[in-house]
């Protein structure tokens, strides 16, 4: 199986801290971590190369420093790493970023499957994934938590709401991963210490063939972000369950009277 | 502390930092309570090549040089020493085979290892810790085997080991000129496990008796030659009692990380204790002690790297790390005061874990012995 796996840099913190003046993200002082869903999107590859051999490719579109984000990959189990990085991708948004992604896989090689998180610690829009799917005219899968190949077709656990489902599509497709059922791998000293010499190959805007300029980076983009502000934190929620459902609605009533709301 | 480290040396610290944090820490206290071999843990450990560091990439190990292993085991240390210590003895075993067995007992011994099995280092008796040479377990030659009987206490890993690398007299008379190793897989006829020690620190270790019982080992599982057992073991130890410099040095940094910690908090008379100086200086003793710990443990990693001979060194960095790590781990018990005593915070397992370093691979009186010894030679 030939798999490529879309990874993205994000910042390190789960609150992700915004300037109140310019509106824009806070990047200074935050260590930038691999997507921690790209990390199941890279195990479930790593296990299905594992099953049924082949290779896993790594593919991101970011910074320079990005690199440090594939290596990491390359220590967990990937064979290759290729990172896209131009001023011209920047600003990108879902549309562009999708659209330069699946034009530099399309470049890469034929791959069977191409699995994605299903959503970043920043944008969290989730969109990159399907649109990958769009523009490579693919079948797509999300939500996957767990997934095989039988019979040519891939066999993918689905995380619902209310309980799991099961879906077979055909090859090749795009998978979007969600907290998977198990954890990612820790590297070995081995893996660390050969992905820190791992070459990472490096493309421009201009190596990606057939690449339209206006589709991408700002230009490309149909969506721009207005503004971006911390929400006040709300009010944590509060249990109340007595012994009885009539003691249950006389103390909820009670709270709400002293609150003055009722 | 600002020390020069390589960019390899810095990823795989940060990568074992990341395993304890997320792996060891949290679970440590439970198992240090009920003073359980947390084998699940080990076990991850010795996916990621950690029960391997010193074992040749040929054989499938990591490769490392005591330098960059000294680096890790602080790390390690610094999270759980229980569990540094379980993953480094199996590697001094292999240490003294590499150096002194055949090209078949390296292979064995390596490939196990490497498999994740356990090597035990197999040299105290319960009458013959400091004095190596009152050793009373015995080897005898019967045809092509040796027949080996007797004891071995306090043996690391011994419950857990698939191989013992067991130090056995000829003739109790010769002395230390009379020891032998050999390695003795488990599962021989006549070896079993005794007792495991209840003890007061270190307790994510294992340490337990062996006993040997009419054991026989064909001739080919003598390591190096009869009479040089001793002389092995030393060498091996000379490696290992750096790697002890470097749990030790991590012992007293977390006692001191968690001092500076509670101090800057902690305002009994409405500032925080930190701000006094009597506090201050404390924790300025156990900076000064740590960095010098460290270089010591660093430099004799850096000369036994270079080949060169390190006795003193290494028994220079054992004994002043574990001293150092004894006197920080009790400073920190006295900064966190009455908390410091309970086990809520983390520090009296700190102290409690300290206290063997001074004891192991070679009493820290031992140590001197060996440093003056070297000295009054010079
Ligand atoms: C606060 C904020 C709000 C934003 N809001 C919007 C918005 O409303 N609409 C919009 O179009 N853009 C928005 N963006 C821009 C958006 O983050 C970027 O376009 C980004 O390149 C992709 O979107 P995402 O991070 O939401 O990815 P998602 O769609 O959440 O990511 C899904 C998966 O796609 C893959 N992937 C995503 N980005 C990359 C990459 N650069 N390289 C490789 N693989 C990747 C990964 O596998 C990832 O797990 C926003 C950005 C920020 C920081
Ligand atoms: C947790 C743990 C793990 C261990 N793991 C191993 C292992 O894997 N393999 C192994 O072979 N052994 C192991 N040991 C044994 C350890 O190496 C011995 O306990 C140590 O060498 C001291 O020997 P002893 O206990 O017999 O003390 P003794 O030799 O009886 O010494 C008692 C005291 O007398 C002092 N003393 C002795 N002789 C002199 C002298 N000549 N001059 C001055 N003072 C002296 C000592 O310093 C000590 O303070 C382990 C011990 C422990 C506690």
């Amino acid at each position: 199986m030939n798999i490529l796996v879309c990874v993205k840099q994000v910042p390190d913190t789960e609150e992700i801290k915004i300037d109140p003046i310019t509106g824009s993200l806070i990047r200074e002082g935050v260590a930038a971590i691999l997507n921690p869903l790209d990390a199941c999107a890279l195990e479930a590859a790593v296990r299905l190369k594992e099953a049924y051999g082949g290779k896993v490719t790594v593919l991101s579109m970011g910074p320079p420093q990005a690199k440090e984000a594939l290596k990491q990959c390359v220590a967990v189990g990937a064979d290759e790493a290729v990172l896209i990085t131009d001023r011209a991708f920047k600003d990108a948004d879902t549309l562009a970023t999708s659209y330069a992604l699946s034009m530099t896989a399309k470049q890469l090689g034929e791959f069977d499957v191409i699995v994605c998180g299903k959503h970043t610690l920043d944008g969290e829009t989730g969109q990159v994934g399907p649109q990958i799917a769009e523009h490579m005219d693919w079948s797509q899968v999300t939500h996957v938590m767990d997934m095989k190949v039988e019979e040519g077709k891939l066999v993918a656990v689905r995380e619902m709401e209310d309980g799991r489902e099961v879906v077979e599509a055909t090859l090749p497709c795009v998978a979007s991963v969600t907290k998977a059922s198990y954890t990612p791998r820790y590297p070995t000293i081995k893996s660390k210490l050969a992905a820190g010499k791992k070459e990472i190959l490096t493309l421009s805007a201009d190596e990606i063939k057939n690449l339209d300029k206006e589709r991408i980076g700002m230009s490309g983009s149909r969506t721009k972000v207005a503004k971006s502000f911390s929400a006040p934190t709300g009010q944590a929620g509060m249990v109340i369950q007595e012994e009885t459902g009539e003691a249950t609605g006389r103390k909820l009533a009670r709270i709400l009277h002293e609150a003055k709301l009722v | 502390m600002a020390i020069i480290l390589t960019e390899e040396q810095k990823e795989l610290k940060a990568l074992i930092k990341e395993f304890m944090e997320n792996e060891v820490i949290p679970y440590a206290q439970e198992y240090d309570e009920r003073g359980e071999f947390p084998e699940e843990i080990l076990k991850k450990a010795h996916e990621m090549g950690l029960g391997c560091m010193n074992i040749e990439e040929e054989f499938g190990g990591s490769g490392l040089d005591n330098e960059t292993m000294a680096v890790l085991i602080e790390e390690m240390a610094y999270g759980e020493a229980g569990v540094s210590t379980s993953l480094t003895v199996s590697g001094l075993a292999y240490e003294c085979v590499r150096d002194f067995g055949s090209q078949e007992q390296k292979k064995l011994i390596a490939e196990a290892i490497v498999a994740g099995k356990y090597v035990s280092f197999a040299l105290t008796e319960a009458d013959a810790g400091s004095n190596a040479g009152a050793a009373r377990c015995s080897y005898a030659l019967d045809g092509d085997e040796y027949v080996i009987n007797g004891s071995k206490a306090f043996i690391t890993n011994a419950s857990y080991a698939d191989y013992h690398l067991v130090f056995a007299t000829k003739d109790p008379a010769l002395g230390v000129r009379g020891l032998s190793a050999f390695i003795v897989a488990n599962d021989t006829p006549g070896v079993s496990r005794g007792k495991k020690e209840n003890k007061m620190g270190l307790r994510l270790s294992n340490t337990s008796d062996l006993h040997f019982d009419n054991v026989r080992v064909s001739k080919d599982m003598l390591v190096g030659k009869e009479g040089l057992g001793f002389k092995m073991a030393m060498t091996s130890l000379d490696v290992g009692r750096i790697l002890i410099g470097a749990a030790a040095t991590g012992i007293a940094q977390r006692a001191l990380d968690e001092s500076v910690k509670y101090a800057k908090q902690r305002s009994p008379f409405g500032q925080p204790i930190a701000t006094h100086q009597a506090v201050q200086f404390i924790i300025a003793d156990m900076a000064i002690e740590i960095e010098a710990a460290r270089l010591l443990t660093k430099n004799a990693a850096i000369l036994k790297d270079k080949g060169m001979r390190i006795s003193k060194e290494a028994a220079i960095a054992k004994s002043f790390s574990s001293d150092v790590a004894m006197k920080a781990t009790t400073d920190a018990v006295q900064i966190l005061g009455g908390y410091g005593y309970s086990k809520e915070y983390p520090v009296e397992k700190l102290m409690r874990d300290a206290k063997v370093y001074q004891i192991f691979e070679g009493t820290n009186q031992i140590q001197r012995i060996v440093i003056s010894g070297a000295v009054l030679k010079e």
